[in-house]
């Protein structure tokens, strides 16, 4: 079940790929913008010369913090391309979060410190939805794995459409982007400063871009998932998907807290009830 | 035979300890009977489960139940005199209306139907009951331990409490006696026996201090889990009046749904009153008044595990039906509600309460949806739970007795004041709700146990909730210890020695069980859930392998501290442009010092403990409720 070849090629890929979203994420905002924008080489060349950057911070653990955040969402994403137990991919992407969120804890900065608070505000805000979702692959494929979800022939986004859209809602969490970005942005109006990233600066913060990255091809993997069943539409989905995102991070002024945890639980129950309950009496539980 | 010789030594031997306990006045006296005894107790815990390795279930017939019944007899109109006497003492009522229901019931059963009631096999034990056994005789010994150096220091501090320490090891250990007999029994009327004894010695150890609040709560204790008592004489008497004289645990099971359900249903009942589900959840809250290591006994390896154990027992009969259904619900919403509560709480103790109670929801849900699937879940929850939950009382105690302080927020910073104890009580954290620890792989499990079952996606979706409540309160918590203050110095100390055994063997356990979690699984939960449902669940090879990579990852990543590194260049955090000392202080608008101080979000306005609780206590009652009158009315019916 374990496929280690697509491990390798995650670990050493994502990265080109997540960094090239994200510059083209930058093209097409500026566009929306009335900008030129930066060449969409240039998340390459941010993170190249944060790497050259002399080590700041506060304390040495946060450093060790910032290791741990990465191995781990490697580790993830490769779980996930590797094609193992889904549920298994999402605890380990608890625990990569986690090791951010206590990076930002052990820095003891008031801004850091209100950006862990939110960061773990949107772990609980989107984690319902999320396991959710796994749930409904296993209902609509009877397989947790992914290696066996991916090579479906059933067009699991027609059997969980709800659950589709609800993990479509807690994806702009997960991408922080707004209205979402209640911990920290890619944008420049954070009245929490840089809110969990704070305290990071030079190589470390440096390691948390390229993070952000591997989980970017993640989630979109994630996203590839309700349309395994054909590879071209699949593709397609993604790419439509990653474009929304980005139109509504610019349409869209952020919201507080308090929305974002109450309104995607709410879409949680509501899309988790109806969606498993409908698949489950479809499938003949009343017998 | 040697494997009841090793039951009933394993019963007795802690009930003489106690008699020595209660005589010995020298604290060298009483620590060595300790230690030696706690020793004695877990390496006879251990021979137990090599001795009945690979052997099943095994009934030993070879008791004279006769008289062993009439002594038992005896001590529980004792008790109920006992308690009847003190009831009336504090002006308890309700305490005494329910003992003099209770012992009414037992003296007409006693007198009517005793004599044509037998039961062929008096103990008994299986993988089931051992692993009940290792977790008492392991985890119950090292909290023993542990309170010889916690009650000196305890005593030291709070002169105004009277000394009573031979008193409290002896309830100590007789707790752990009658929780022996608990789990050995398969004689009904033996179970119930030792479940009013646990009552009474949680009653005991609640009210230790004596204070007014700690009188109150063990009272409030003491009037709940006397309600479960009642409905479990109610089960006797029902049993014997209808059931054929059926009264073994074995018989029961195998007796079929019709004549079993309706005694299941009311020990299942004095199940929920034990594992302080709601509504029931305010004696396990209350009873935090006593000294820590009492906490730490009641919530991980005695009383609300033998809530648990009995409805874990009686799965069987739970499985697929309405009544099953209705338990599963209180437990599912009270893992919701507790977790819910838990967000909203500032002190420590407060905190674990909680987490125990919605732990136990979740094994009550399991029990109660009753595959083996479930039970597989269930029975993994209560070993990583009691481990993982011991440890982090057991650190808060020894925090608590140096910073004076059980908030969270008091914490702060504890890496650098204390980092050895901190360092545990991180452990005990993380292996309550991360990955790859056992509390999360039982989740996992509960979560696939769910999905297999009629109407279980309604189960999952309460379960995705309540765990992302479980991430957020003990991250935050998590994050308060390991901020790293400038102004701090390492206030640790000399940590008691025996504080210190318990605490490191508690955290090298909760390493050592997820690392061998597949063998605990193969070698003792499977062969269980053959006998018994003839179907196993485990895990696949792959999985279990990432795993162990993830937990291997997580010890070694720390290590990497040790690795030499360039001096980075440190700076003060970011105050928004501020002149800050280094000891986080500011000048505020007026010119006046103010000290940077950090406070956990609690999120009252919607986690409030009054609102939810009163809400959980509404729901659960009413399901509670339902669950009767269906089970009843099935009964009438069939």
């Amino acid at each position: 079940m374990i496929n280690i070849v697509w491990a390798i090629v995650f670990v050493l890929v994502a990265p080109v790929i997540g960094g090239l979203v994200a510059g083209i994420d930058r093209k097409i905002t500026a566009h929306m913008q009335g900008r030129v924008g930066p060449s969409i080489l240039q998340p390459f060349y941010d993170v190249g010369k944060l790497f050259e950057k002399e080590q700041t911070v506060v304390n040495d653990t946060q450093t060790f913090y910032a290791i741990c955040y990465i191995i781990f969402m490697i580790f993830t994403g490769a779980l996930f391309f590797a094609g193992g137990d889904l549920l298994l991919v999402i605890f380990a992407l608890t625990l990569a979060q986690i090791f951010l969120v206590m990076g930002a804890f052990a820095a003891n900065s008031p801004y850091s410190y209100v950006g862990a608070e939110r960061e773990l505000l949107q772990i609980m805000a989107y984690e319902p939805m999320v396991i959710l979702t796994a749930v409904g692959m296993f209902v609509a494929t009877k397989s947790f794995n992914v290696s066996d979800i991916a090579a479906t022939t059933t067009p699991v986004v027609l059997l969980i459409p709800g659950i589709f859209l609800g993990f479509l809602y807690v994806l702009t969490i997960k991408l922080r982007k707004s209205p979402f970005d209640i911990s920290t942005s890619h944008h420049a109006h954070q009245e929490i400063v840089k809110g969990v990233t704070t305290e990071f600066s030079g190589p470390s913060l440096g390691l948390i871009e390229i993070t952000h990255w591997y989980e970017t091809v993640f989630l979109l993997g994630f996203v590839y998932l309700f349309f395994g069943f054909n590879p071209l539409i699949g593709i397609a989905a993604v790419i439509i998907v990653y474009l929304l995102e980005i139109l509504i991070d610019n349409t869209n002024a952020r919201v507080r807290w308090q929305f974002v945890v109450k309104s995607s639980w709410l879409i949680a129950v509501i899309v988790g009830v109806v969606n498993l309950a409908a698949l489950y009496l479809l499938s003949g539980g009343l017998k | 035979m040697l494997t009841t010789q090793l039951l009933i030594f394993l019963i007795l031997f802690p009930l003489i300890v106690a008699f020595f306990l209660f005589l010995a006045k020298k604290d060298m006296e009483r620590a060595w009977i300790v230690k030696l005894s706690a020793l004695a107790i877990g390496i006879a815990s251990v021979y137990l489960l090599i001795s009945t390795y690979n052997k099943g279930a095994l009934l030993m017939s070879a008791i004279p139940a006769e008289p062993t019944g009439i002594v038992m007899f005896i001590l529980e109109m004792l008790i109920a005199v006992f308690i009847l006497y003190l009831g009336i003492v504090y002006k308890k009522w309700l305490v005494v209306a329910l003992i003099l229901v209770q012992s009414a019931v037992m003296l007409y059963f006693e007198l009517v139907y005793a004599h044509s009631i037998h039961v062929q096999s008096n103990l008994f034990t299986d993988e089931f009951s051992v692993i009940m056994a290792l977790i008492i005789g392991i985890i119950g010994s090292l909290i023993s331990v542990y309170s010889l150096g916690y009650m000196k220091f305890f005593h030291e501090h709070h002169p105004e409490i009277p000394d009573r320490r031979p008193w409290f090891f002896a309830i100590l250990f007789l707790f752990l006696s009658a929780m022996f007999g608990l789990v050995f029994s398969n004689n009904l009327m033996w179970v119930y026996f030792f479940w009013e004894v646990t009552t009474l010695c949680s009653f005991l150890l609640i009210g230790y201090t004596k204070t007014e609040e700690a009188t109150n709560n063990a009272f409030s204790a003491l009037w709940m889990n006397l309600l479960g008592g009642v409905a479990f004489a109610g089960a006797i008497i029902y049993l014997a009046m209808f059931g054929n004289g059926i009264m073994g645990m074995t018989d029961l099971l195998a007796s079929g749904k019709i004549i079993a359900l309706i005694p299941a249903a009311l020990i299942g009942f004095a199940g929920l009153t034990k594992a302080a589900q709601l509504p029931f959840s305010s004696w396990l809250v209350g009873a935090m008044v006593a000294p820590t290591p009492v906490s730490a006994l009641l919530h991980s390896s005695t009383m609300v595990k033998a809530g648990v154990y009995i409805l874990v027992r009686l799965a069987p009969i739970f499985q697929s039906t309405f009544t099953g259904y209705m338990i599963a619900m209180v437990g599912a919403l009270t893992f919701l509600i507790a977790s819910g509560i838990a967000i909203s709480q500032s002190n420590a103790k407060r905190v674990l309460a909680y987490s125990t109670i919605a732990n136990l929801g979740l094994i009550v849900a399991c029990a109660g949806i009753g595959t083996y699937e479930a039970i597989w879940a269930a029975i993994l929850l209560i070993v990583f739970h009691a481990i993982s939950k011991s440890l982090l009382f057991l650190s808060v105690g020894t925090v608590e007795h140096r910073i004076k302080s059980r908030e969270v927020d008091d914490m702060n910073g504890l890496i650098v004041r204390m980092p050895k104890i901190a360092a545990m009580m991180v452990i005990g954290i993380a292996g309550m709700f991360l990955a790859p620890f056992g509390m999360l792989i039982s989740k996992w499990a509960a979560i696939r146990a769910f999905i297999d079952v009629p109407y279980g996606f309604l189960f999952v979706i309460i379960l995705a909730f309540g765990s992302a409540m479980t991430v957020y309160f003990w991250a935050k918590w998590m994050g308060k210890i390991i901020a790293v203050t400038s102004d701090s110095k390492n206030i640790e100390g000399e940590v008691d020695h025996s504080e210190w055994a318990a605490l490191v063997s508690l955290a090298g356990l909760s390493f050592i069980t997820t690392l061998v979690f597949p063998l605990l699984s193969t070698k003792l939960l499977e062969p269980f859930l053959m006998l018994n449902y003839g179907h196993v669940a485990q895990l696949s090879q792959d999985n279990i392998i990432i795993m162990i990579l993830m937990l291997l990852l997580l010890v070694i990543l720390p290590l990497s501290i040790l690795i030499p590194q360039r001096k980075h260049k440190h700076v003060a955090p970011y105050m928004g442009g501020r002149t800050t000392t280094h000891d986080m202080r500011f000048s505020g608008s007026l010119g006046v010092q103010k000290k940077t101080v950090l406070s956990n979000y609690y999120l009252h306005e919607y986690f409030g403990e009054a609102k939810l609780r009163t809400a959980g206590i509404w729901i659960c009652s009413a399901f509670i409720g339902i669950m009767f009158i269906a089970t009843a009315l099935r009964g009438v019916f069939l």
